[in-house]
């Protein structure tokens, strides 16, 4: 666990692909299945992004629109962070096309990283650690994933729960008073709980890739798609992130009444409301933008904070606890304070 | 901790199940309203009530309620010690 001190958030952007579809149509369950899927996870809605529209495209829409809003100077942006599982290419890095994008100067350090669901928050962490020491004025952190790109529609045990959102957060250094409190953990051992077979270097792409084949009832899908083990990545998290929590409020000396909101990535209803009552925490503390938004994976946080906390964090002074988990498997908390920053109204594209 | 009241929230947690059907030598994983989701509530539900974590391969092992009522018990008496 760690402190950065003199970095704050000061603006914030989502944007989500126009198409929305229901999980009432679900062609590939029963109506028995879906209602009880739907009743389980929470997840009615989800946003799916047409063929050719990426995270790239979605987190550059909602940069675009939060740095002209903000009127932000783009040569005092000196780090740019694509954070995403659903990159635009394998190779080249698509940070860097981003930067060139986005109008950023050649001097900004542009990287990608690889991570789902726990991504914003050590997202957080990276961009905070790289402007105390680069001296840049301001950093970008873009994070996004279209998942539904990777999940096989015959798959029930995925499909349903996945939908995609890109998000931008700016981040810039002030005063030392401002602190974000970190508490980040990994554990490789459950590298294969959410895992994509092919088409790394691991285990190349081949014709074979593509070939579906039947699991179960419901769930088709070749090894180009993703997989996820439900129950070790349900355990993990019932085990890791209520524990993590509460470590790190400890760390920094409060308690969860001391804390506004906590926002937990969206994984689905039964888990969260069941880390929820380990914490002991009022449901009204806890927002949630699962019913329309789905797991929008490393996108899950800010498109709660867009969608269900704008008004107060355009307005008011508050403190939140924000914590993500999943691939990996990958976890971390974060804690800290937001003062009347900017936050855009949820963008469709 | 009891089997009769293990049977109840059991029942309760399954979908379309009329109370009374569960005994302890129910095979679960036979019942038609088991699936994999189920599976989850049910992990979610002794999570709660017991404080122990199912795995995958507790449910793989078991094959009666009450086989799982004694992984329950022996994890927790574990917990306990």
């Amino acid at each position: 666990m760690f402190t950065v001190s003199g970095i704050k958030l000061s603006g914030l952007a989502v944007s989500v692909p126009k198409q929305k579809v229901s999980n009432h149509d679900y062609p590939f369950a029963t109506v028995k299945e879906k209602e009880l899927f739907i009743k389980t996870t929470g997840i009615e809605n989800r946003r799916i992004a047409p063929e050719g529209l990426t995270a790239s495209d979605l987190c550059f829409e909602a940069a675009e629109k939060l740095l002209h809003e903000m009127n932000c100077d783009k040569s005092e942006i000196g780090v740019l962070l694509f954070i995403t599982q659903t990159p635009d290419w394998i190779i080249p890095p698509t940070a860097i096309r981003l930067q060139h994008r986005l109008g950023l100067p050649k001097t900004c350090i542009a990287l990608d990283i690889n991570l789902g669901c726990s991504g914003y928050v050590y997202g957080l962490s990276v961009m905070s650690s790289l402007l105390k020491t680069t001296g840049a004025k301001r950093g970008l952190l873009l994070v996004g994933d279209v998942s539904s790109s990777v999940v096989s529609e015959k798959d029930k045990s995925t499909s349903p729960i996945f939908s995609d959102a890109g998000s931008a957060t700016v981040l810039e250094v002030c005063g030392d008073e401002n602190k974000i409190h970190f508490s980040l953990h990994n554990d490789g051992e459950g590298y294969n709980a959410i895992i994509i077979p092919d088409g790394g270097m691991k285990s190349k792409f081949t014709p074979a890739s593509v070939e579906f084949q039947k699991i179960s009832d419901g769930i088709e899908r070749n090894k180009t798609h993703l997989i996820m083990n439900g129950v070790d990545v349900f355990n993990f998290s019932l085990r890791e992130v209520a524990t993590d929590a509460k470590q790190l409020l400890t760390f920094c000396g409060k308690e969860t009444k001391d804390v506004d909101y906590i926002v937990f990535h969206q994984a689905n209803l039964l888990m969260n409301e069941a880390i929820r009552k380990k914490l002991a925490l009022d449901p009204e503390k806890v927002p949630y933008s699962l019913k329309d938004f789905g797991n929008t994976s490393s996108a899950s946080i800010p498109t709660t904070l867009v969608t269900q906390l704008r008004y107060r964090l355009t307005n008011e002074k508050l403190s939140l606890l924000l914590s993500g988990f999943g691939v990996g498997l990958s976890w971390g908390t974060a804690i800290l304070e937001t003062d009347k920053m900017t936050c855009l109204p949820l963008i469709e594209i | 901790m009891q089997l009769e009241d293990f049977i109840k929230i059991f029942e309760a947690e399954l979908a379309d199940i009329a109370p009374g059907t569960i005994k302890p030598d129910t095979v679960f994983k036979l019942l038609d309203a088991w699936n994999s989701m189920q599976a989850l509530i049910l992990i979610a539900m002794i999570d709660s009530e017991y404080g122990v974590t199912l795995t995958a391969e507790n449910l793989h092992d078991c094959l009666t309620v009450s086989d799982l009522f004694s992984v329950v018990q022996s994890k927790k008496a574990v917990l306990n010690s």
